[in-house]
C-alpha cells in the first residue's frame, strides 16, 4: 500500500492530533442538521420515507462528506476520489441534499424527489445520480462491491479509500459475511466499514428480530480491525475517521461500529421504534423541524 | 496468493490435460492482457476445472481468488469494473446464472458494469455430479435481465474468439459453455461477432437452430439426415441474446419447420426466444422445441445423458425425422 499517500488539508490535521476544531465542529454540525431537515422537506414529496435511517447517520454523512472522504472536487467521477457506498441504501434521502449541494444534482431535480422519471428514488442508482458511486437496494451487497473497488484500487496502484455504510439489520445477511472472509484474506486495508448501530429493523428492535451480538468479536474474529465509536459525537467519530484513513500501516480492512439512536434528533422518534418507514403530517413534520432547529447534538 | 498445486496432481493431470475447450478461456485472456487489456480473473475454488490456473500462475496479480463465495465474487467484479478494469469471473453456470442471479441483476448489469460472467460446465455436463451441478435454467434466468447478454460458444475456438472479441463490448455478458471436451467446430481464430448467427447448412424441410455443445451433434444428425435424402438446414445460435432474429426469420421463411436444440429445459431457452420471435412476425412456420423438457435430469455419465435425452447426433437425428413428419396446424 505504498500508493496510499494523501493530500491534507493543511490546516486540520496535524499528524499528531486528528481531532476537529471547534469551528470543523460547528460545520459539521450544521451538516448534520441540514441532512435532517431536508430529509423531512424531501420526504413530503415522496409522502412516505426512512426518516430515523436517515437521522441515525446524519453525523457519518456529516463527518465524511464535509471533512473526511477525498470527494469533493467538482467531479463526481474522478478515479482517485474515494468511494461511498450504502448498505443500507433506504438512507439515500439523506445524501441527496449533500450531492446536490456538492453540485453533482440540480436543485430542481432535487426538488422533485421521487416524482415520475427523477432519478432520486428511496434507494440510490450510480447510473442516473452523479457522485453515487453504487446502486443499492438489495440489502447485503454493499462490502463485496466496495471489496472489489479496493482491491481494483490497489491493483492499479491508485490512493483512494473505499466507505462501505452498513446497517445492523444488514448483518443478517450471508452475503456481508462472505465479503468479510475475503476482504480479509485480501488485506484490503483500503477498506472501511461503518456499522449504523441503531439498533432497529422494520420488524422491530434488531436483537429481536434476529441478535446479530457480540458484533465487535464477530468482526475481530473474521480478521479486521474493529473500533466502536459514539455515532453521534462528532468530536469522536471525526476523529476516529481521520485516523483510520491516514493509518498507512494497517494491514487489516477496517470496521468501525457507530453507536447511534434511529431517529436522533426527533424525540418521539428516538422512543418510538416503529419509525423505521413512515410519514409526517405537516404538524409532525413542524414540531421535528422545530427540535431539529433547537437542539445541539 | 495463489499457490499452484504439483502438476503430478490429479487436478492437474485429469481436469486440465482433458478439457482442451477450457484452456482456451485462459490463453483467451492472457492475449488480451499482453493486448494491454485491463483484464482480471476471478474463480471460486474451481480454478482447475474452468482452467484459469494457468492464467493465475502467469499473471497473479491480475487474479483473485474469491473462495467459495460465489456471490461475493460476482457482486466484487462489478465493484471491480467500476474502477475501469476488465473483470472475468467463472464457476459453474448451476451457481452463476441460479445462486448469483440476483447479484447479476442488481450489481453488474443494473449498474450497468462490463463485467463478462463465465458459468462453465453448463446444462448436463457434470454428468453424475447431480441435479445440483445441472444447470438447465440458467438461460431463462440470465436473458430475462435488461442490458446483459448472453452467448452460448459451440467450442473452445469459439468461446477464445469470443472472449477476444468481448474486450471492447460495452454490456456485461454471460458465457454459457460447456465442459471443455467438446469436439471442435470452428478452427482457431474464426473471427465471432456478437449477435450474429452462423449458417451452417440450407435446407428446405427443416432448419434446426442449435447453441451451445449442441452445435456439433446436430450438424452431424443433419450431414446424415442429408446423405439420406432429406433437406435439412443447420444454424449456430451462439448469442442468445441479443437474438438475431433476421436469421431466424430467414430460417422461417426457407424452411416448413424449425427445430431448436438446447441444453436447457425446453421453458425459457432458446426455443422459446425463438418462439418469441416467429410469434411477434408471425411467420407461419411450426416450431419444434428440443432440450429438457421441464424435468431435472438424471443422473448418468454425460454422454450416457446425452444419448438418454437424445441431444448426441443421432438423438438429435431421430427428433428431426419426427419433425419433419409434422404437418403444418390446420
Amino acid at each position: 500500500m505504498s500508493a496510499r499517500e494523501r493530500t491534507l488539508p493543511p490546516d486540520a490535521r496535524p499528524a499528531s492530533n486528528f481531532r476537529p476544531t471547534a469551528e470543523t465542529l460547528a460545520l459539521l454540525r450544521e451538516k448534520a442538521r441540514f441532512v435532517r431537515l431536508e430529509t423531512i422537506r424531501l420526504i413530503e414529496v415522496a409522502k412516505v420515507g426512512h426518516y430515523s435511517s436517515v437521522f441515525s447517520a446524519a453525523e457519518i454523512f456529516a463527518a465524511l462528506y464535509y471533512d473526511v472522504m477525498d470527494i469533493n472536487h467538482g467531479d463526481p467521477r474522478r478515479p482517485d476520489r474515494d468511494r461511498f457506498l450504502m448498505g443500507k441504501g433506504h438512507a439515500a434521502v439523506g445524501l441527496f441534499p449533500i450531492l446536490a449541494e456538492f453540485g453533482y444534482i440540480d436543485r430542481e431535480t432535487l426538488d422533485n424527489y421521487t416524482r415520475l422519471g427523477n432519478p432520486l428514488g428511496d434507494h440510490p442508482d450510480m447510473r442516473k445520480v452523479p457522485g453515487i458511486d453504487f446502486s443499492s437496494g438489495s440489502i447485503g451487497h454493499a462490502l463485496s462491491a466496495g471489496l472489489g473497488m479496493a482491491l481494483g484500487g490497489r491493483m492499479q496502484k491508485r490512493s483512494f479509500d473505499v466507505f462501505v455504510m452498513l446497517g445492523d439489520g444488514e448483518m443478517q445477511e450471508g452475503q456481508v459475511w462472505e465479503a468479510a472472509i475475503s476482504a480479509a484474506h485480501h488485506k484490503a486495508s483500503n477498506l472501511i466499514a461503518i456499522i449504523d448501530r441503531n439498533g432497529f429493523q422494520l420488524d422491530g428492535a434488531v436483537d429481536d428480530v434476529m441478535g446479530i451480538e457480540p458484533l465487535d468479536e464477530k468482526w475481530r474474529a473474521f480478521g479486521w480491525e474493529v473500533h466502536t465509536v459514539d455515532g453521534h459525537d462528532l468530536d469522536a467519530l471525526t476523529t476516529l475517521l481521520r485516523q483510520v484513513k491516514a493509518d498507512e500501516a494497517r494491514t487489516k480492512p477496517c470496521c468501525i461500529i457507530a453507536r447511534t439512536l434511529k431517529g436522533k434528533g426527533v424525540s418521539y422518534m428516538e422512543t418510538e421504534p416503529g419509525w423505521h418507514l413512515g410519514y409526517l403530517d405537516p404538524s409532525d413534520a413542524a414540531r421535528a423541524v422545530e427540535e431539529i432547529m433547537n437542539r445541539t447534538i | 496468493m495463489n499457490r499452484p498445486l504439483s502438476p503430478n496432481s490429479w487436478q492437474y493431470r485429469e481436469l486440465n490435460a482433458k478439457t482442451p475447450g477450457l484452456s482456451h478461456l485462459s490463453d483467451a485472456l492472457i492475449s488480451l492482457v499482453e493486448a494491454g487489456e485491463p483484464v482480471v480473473a476471478g474463480s471460486a475454488d474451481l480454478q482447475y476445472s474452468n482452467g484459469l490456473n494457468k492464467f493465475a500462475e502467469r499473471y497473479p496479480d491480475r487474479y483473485i481468488q474469491f473462495g467459495i463465495s460465489e456471490q461475493n465474487m460476482v457482486t466484487a467484479a462489478a465493484g471491480l469494473a467500476t474502477t475501469g478494469l476488465k473483470p472475468y469471473v467463472a464457476t459453474f453456470a448451476s451457481f452463476l446464472g441460479l445462486l448469483c442471479c440476483e447479484q447479476i441483476r442488481m450489481d453488474v448489469a443494473y449498474c450497468a458494469q462490463p463485467v463478462r460472467l463465465i458459468g462453465h460446465h453448463t446444462g448436463i455436463s457434470l454428468g453424475f455430479y447431480g441435479t445440483s451441478h445441472h444447470a438447465t435454467e440458467d438461460i431463462a434466468t440470465m436473458r430475462a435481465i435488461a442490458d446483459l447478454t448472453v452467448v452460448s460458444p459451440a467450442d473452445g475456438p469459439q468461446l477464445a474468439a469470443a472472449i477476444k472479441a468481448s474486450a471492447d463490448y460495452p454490456e456485461p455478458i454471460y458465457f454459457r459453455i460447456g465442459r471443455g471436451r467438446e469436439p471442435d467446430v470452428y478452427p482457431l481464430d474464426t473471427p465471432f461477432t456478437f449477435g450474429k448467427a452462423i449458417e451452417h447448412m440450407v435446407g428446405d424441410e427443416i432448419t434446426i437452430i442449435a447453441c451451445g455443445m449442441t452445435v456439433h451433434p446436430a450438424l452431424e444428425a443433419a450431414r446424415t439426415l442429408n446423405a439420406q435424402g432429406h433437406s435439412v438446414g443447420v444454424v449456430d445460435m451462439p448469442t442468445i441474446k441479443p437474438l438475431d432474429r433476421a436469421a431466424i426469420l430467414a430460417a422461417a421463411a426457407r424452411s416448413k419447420v424449425l427445430m431448436s436444440v438446447e441444453e436447457h429445459n425446453v421453458l425459457g431457452g432458446l426455443g422459446s426466444a425463438i418462439a418469441e420471435v416467429l410469434t411477434d412476425e408471425g411467420a407461419p412456420v411450426r416450431l419444434v422445441r428440443h432440450g429438457i423438457h421441464d424435468e431435472y435430469s438424471l443422473i448418468a455419465p454425460p454422454t450416457h445423458l446425452y444419448a438418454h435425452y437424445r441431444l448426441d447426433a443421432a438423438g438429435i437425428a431421430e427428433v428431426a425425422r419426427g419433425a419433419m413428419g409434422i404437418r403444418k396446424a390446420a
